[in-house]
């Protein structure tokens, strides 16, 4: 079963068409050129430090010109990059950023607009926004900062906060069970769905390769860490001594394969995945599960595995083509011209029954 | 309908008339008032109506929370409200005249539909007599008809189920109401033909239907006389008949062309905004994007990222929608990006009573916001007036860079009139240049004359800037908790919003421009003061009427108008907030008149307040 033919490729509309070719013509940037004059004010030791400095490293990438990117962010400690970033930002308000991302993309079709928000921000308050930005298929790329603690209001449990967590908003322990970030962009229908970590510089930096270069609902859940707060949030996977034994790199069309010595792999027993060693009891390569992106029922599957009972899978889980938001929204525009001429005011205000009086 | 008439029905010229029509809310009383609406339009009178509908889609059949109304009132000269009371009611149910038999004037005509006085249909509103029979209405000139069977009768032989053929009975009724009023049956039936066009069983019955009480009309005897009103002697010009939702959002695609910025709409359904999104989203081909959002704040969040981009943004609510967009209309206050945010308002508080009209919401737009936040408030009068300021709001929007609250009501939106089409070509050039140059840009450099701040749109090379809500640093905006610079902030945005005080039109008053009492109004109250000022004077009384389109800020002359009368009467459809503001501001002891019931005012309500207040003012004398 896959998705990832459903409706095709879209048409690249004719003024994406018309940005592209700019882009093609443009002198490349640096790094450096996306460092605004902003001093950077989060807490000595944040995660939120690597995110900013791989998400600066790779804008150059897309060859977008500065001026046609935009960083939106609602609160919380990621609402600060778009300070920091040399391009257009809008530090919005608590849990909206993806609404007016979706606006600006509708009225704007030719910028890149990514959307900065945290697990507060994205899952609790902007809940809603999130769940319609995906399945709308706007062509923003959300990268939610999950520090599973709220910080910037010094210390109370998320959406994402483990159960019984103590915190100074829950003194006897969350009763809240927390919520699964990628399951949740799934069932919203994200066309891009993604994991990564703050200090694994390399990866990050490629998963937000992949968000800048798809067309579509991008969501990227960059584990962090909140030294101040919350610190070691993810430390029992993410630890560099650990990290390969406890987490899943994924790579699509790639059997999935994870410790030290490359030995270890998951299998479906039935319709469960297992942990399985290679070599033992005849299991080989062949026998695990080979990852697609285009596959609804593994992306589901791996956003509901996680340590300890597995490794945490990393990586795109998910990437899918369907229709962008503006672009049907264009389409319709053109239609609606096409099928009735472009809009003509005098028509417009004598539609209908009319009468005249004269003097 | 066999019988002929032995004698013709005499011919009587009426200078005005007021019919409601009244039933279940599934009987279609709303497409029969607006049919009668059109055709009385098209053959000139002036023309005011109120429909009057429940928030249930199909309440119980039959019951009194079910009743849905429509009146209009048509003139042969100039009018200003639907009428304080009908002259004619017509009820096709026990429900429906129970509901509305309070407000027939003595001596008013009743139009029943006997078929539906039976008796589950009386004990269901608490009728223990028929009221048809036991003397009730004899106070009242009441046509007893048997609507249903006649109707029935005439559409026999079509291919139609009895419930069909029993929905087709309203326009049995219009028919009668047409001969009644000399009223040609062509626009109706071509709205039958085209309406009906891929059924037509159902368009046969509904024009055998209007016929068939056409004809009854015109051959009973219950009908001695039938009424003639001529057309209105109004201000020559095309006109077409509106309503204010349709006007609001005429206006606004009118006003994003002179702007020659695209529309974007964004909005979550609500009553009694929803019509506007409707009339919007059939605009395509003028460039426009509506947006239906996941929810109110989703709705203004998005008009506010496509104002960011360059667009013309707008959002559209009623009153509880307007409490959920607080937060996001103070990011605009903040970004100072230009913004329209429609109010339909209706009567609260919370859900209230989503159908009915109020004036209720206008403190909540100036002032429901955290920290001092001014917002530019414009209001429309009538529902062709719906349209200037829908314009103007628009206009102010972009001039100032500035959010502005367009506050209508359920009256002014489903309420309609005669509108004068304007010429486009004389409408103003409202468009204002993007920031490009980057010579000496600073994001928060204000113009001398407006303090409007540049828009710098995304995608604009050497312009990159960072915007938000947190306070920004005068000139460069960048963010400061500089206590100075807050201070220095707020008294700019506060006088940014004063001075749009010095580009709109004086207050203006109707009557002598000083005097014993003037009458100052705002919204939809308009036509009942008009009327009522119109009376008071033709009878000498030292009355003037003053209506505010901006609330906020006020023109600059308004303390001069309201101190140049003995007394002010604010007569308000809300317990007294235009009358809290201007008390406050002008430091005058203006009074409230207030009638919070889901309706207009009746004119002769304000005329009675304002003789009691002329009358002590003569007795003080």
């Amino acid at each position: 079963m896959t998705d990832r033919a459903v409706g095709g490729d879209p048409p690249l509309s004719p003024e994406n068409d018309r940005v592209l070719q700019q882009l093609q013509a443009a002198v490349p940037l640096t790094r450096k050129d996306f460092v605004s004059d902003q001093e950077v004010r989060w807490c000595p030791g944040c995660g939120d430090y690597s995110i900013l400095a791989q998400t600066q490293k790779v804008m150059p990438d897309f060859g977008y010109p500065r001026e046609n990117i935009v960083f939106i962010s609602g609160i919380g400690c990621s609402g600060r990059l778009p300070y920091y970033m040399n391009t257009y930002g809008f530090h919005s308000i608590h849990g909206r950023a993806m609404t007016l991302a979706t606006g600006l993309k509708a009225a704007r079709p030719d910028l890149m607009v990514w959307v900065i928000t945290g697990d507060g921000d994205a899952l609790s308050i902007g809940g809603n926004h999130l769940l319609h930005s995906m399945r709308r298929n706007v062509d923003i790329k959300v990268v939610m900062f999950n520090n599973r603690i709220y910080g910037l209001t010094k210390g109370q449990a998320s959406p994402t906060s483990e159960f019984g967590k103590v915190t100074k908003s829950s003194p006897s322990g969350t009763i809240d069970h927390p919520i699964s970030p990628l399951t949740v962009a799934l069932a919203a229908e994200a066309s891009l769905i993604a994991r990564s970590v703050d200090t694994h510089t390399e990866h990050l930096q490629a998963t937000l390769d992949r968000a800048g270069f798809h067309k579509g609902s991008v969501f990227v859940e960059v584990l962090q860490n909140c030294n101040i707060f919350n610190d070691g949030a993810h430390r029992d996977f993410t630890d560099r001594e650990v990290r390969e034994d406890r987490m899943l790199m994924l790579e699509h069309g790639k059997p999935m394969i994870f410790g030290k010595d490359r030995d270890r792999g998951i299998r479906l027993n039935g319709h469960q995945p297992e942990i399985v060693t290679l070599g033992v009891d005849g299991i080989s390569e062949a026998d695990l599960l080979v990852h697609d992106e285009g596959d609804p029922l593994i992306a589901f599957m791996l956003s509901r595995i996680y340590w300890p009972e597995f490794p945490v899978p990393v990586g795109v889980i998910r990437d899918v083509k369907r229709a962008t938001h503006d672009e049907l929204l264009t389409a319709q525009r053109e239609e609606a011209i096409a099928r009735r001429g472009a809009g003509d005011l005098r028509a417009l205000l004598e539609a209908g029954e009319t009468w005249k009086v004269s003097e | 309908m066999t019988t002929t008439r032995e004698r013709e029905p005499s011919v009587q010229d009426l200078d005005r008339v007021t019919i409601r029509f009244a039933g279940d809310s599934g009987d279609g009383m709303q497409v029969t008032g607006n049919q009668f609406t059109r055709t009385a339009a098209v053959f000139g009178n002036d023309i005011s109506t109120l429909p009057d509908f429940p928030a249930e889609i199909r309440a119980p059949a039959g019951s009194l929370p079910g009743v849905s109304g429509f009146q209009i009132s048509f003139s042969s000269s100039e009018i200003h409200t639907p009428g304080d009371e009908p002259d004619v009611l017509v009820a096709m149910n026990p429900a429906a005249l129970k509901a509305n038999i309070v407000d027939l004037p003595a001596g008013g005509a009743l139009i029943v539909n006997t078929d539906a006085f039976t008796g589950p249909n009386l004990q269901k509103v608490g009728y223990a007599e028929n009221p048809l029979t036991d003397g009730s209405l004899s106070s009242f000139t009441v046509f007893e008809i048997p609507i249903s069977t006649l109707n029935a009768r005439a559409l026999e032989g079509l291919d139609m189920t009895t419930k069909q053929v029993d929905l087709t009975k309203n326009f049995f009724a219009l028919g009668i109401m047409f001969w009644l009023y000399e009223r040609s049956m062509e626009p109706t039936l071509r709205w039958i033909d085209d309406k009906f066009a891929k059924r037509p069983v159902i368009a046969e019955a509904n024009a055998r239907a209007l016929k068939a009480g056409y004809a009854f009309g015109e051959t009973t005897e219950i009908f001695h006389t039938h009424y003639r009103v001529a057309p209105a002697h109004l201000a020559p010009g095309t006109y077409r008949n509106i309503t204010g939702n349709e006007a609001t959002a005429l206006g606004f695609v009118v006003a994003s062309n002179k702007a020659q910025r695209a529309l974007f709409y964004g909005s979550y359904p609500i009553t009694p905004a929803s019509e506007i999104l409707h009339q919007l989203s059939g605009y395509k081909q003028f460039g426009v994007t509506t947006f239906q959002a996941e929810d109110e704040i989703a709705a203004i969040g998005a008009a506010i990222g496509a104002s960011y981009g360059g667009a013309l943004g707008m959002t559209g609510t009623s009153g509880p929608g307007i409490a959920l967009k607080s937060e996001a209309m103070n990011l605009a206050v903040m970004v100072e990006l230009p913004l329209v945010i429609v109010d339909v308002q209706r009567a609260g508080p919370s859900t209230g009573m989503p159908t009915k009209t109020e004036q209720a919401d206008l403190l909540q737009v100036v002032f429901g916001r955290n920290g001092d936040s001014p917002i530019v408030v414009v209001a429309p009068a009538t529902p062709g007036d719906c349209f200037d300021t829908a314009f103007e709001a628009v206009r102010i929007a972009l001039r100032s860079m500035t959010p502005v609250v367009y506050l209508s009501d359920a009256f002014l939106a489903t309420g309609s009139e005669p509108w004068v089409i304007p010429d486009v070509d004389d409408l103003p050039d409202l468009s204002v240049p993007n920031r490009t140059e980057r010579a000496g840009f600073q994001p928060y450099a204000r113009d001398p004359v407006t303090l409007a701040r540049p828009w710098a749109v995304p995608g604009t090379p050497g312009l990159e800037h960072r915007i938000g809500g947190l306070e920004k640093a005068d000139v460069t905006g960048n963010v400061s908790y500089d206590p100075d610079n807050h201070h220095r902030m707020q008294m700019l945005r506060a006088e940014k919003i004063a001075r749009i005080a010095d580009d709109i039109p004086e207050l203006s008053v109707f009557g002598p421009d000083r005097g014993d009492l003037l009458i100052l109004g705002w919204g939809s109250t308009y036509g009942a003061i008009r009327s009522a000022v119109e009376r008071l004077l033709a009878e000498g009384r030292s009355v003037a009427h003053a209506h505010l389109r901006y609330l906020n800020p006020f023109p600059r002359n308004t303390g001069d108008v309201v101190r140049s009368y003995r007394r002010v009467l604010i007569p308000e459809v809300n317990l007294g907030q235009l009358l809290l503001l201007v008390r406050a501001r002008y430091l005058i002891d203006a009074v409230g008149y207030d009638r919070v019931r889901g309706k207009p005012f009746r004119i002769a309500e304000i005329e009675a307040e304002a003789i009691r207040l002329l009358d002590e003012l003569e007795a003080a004398r």
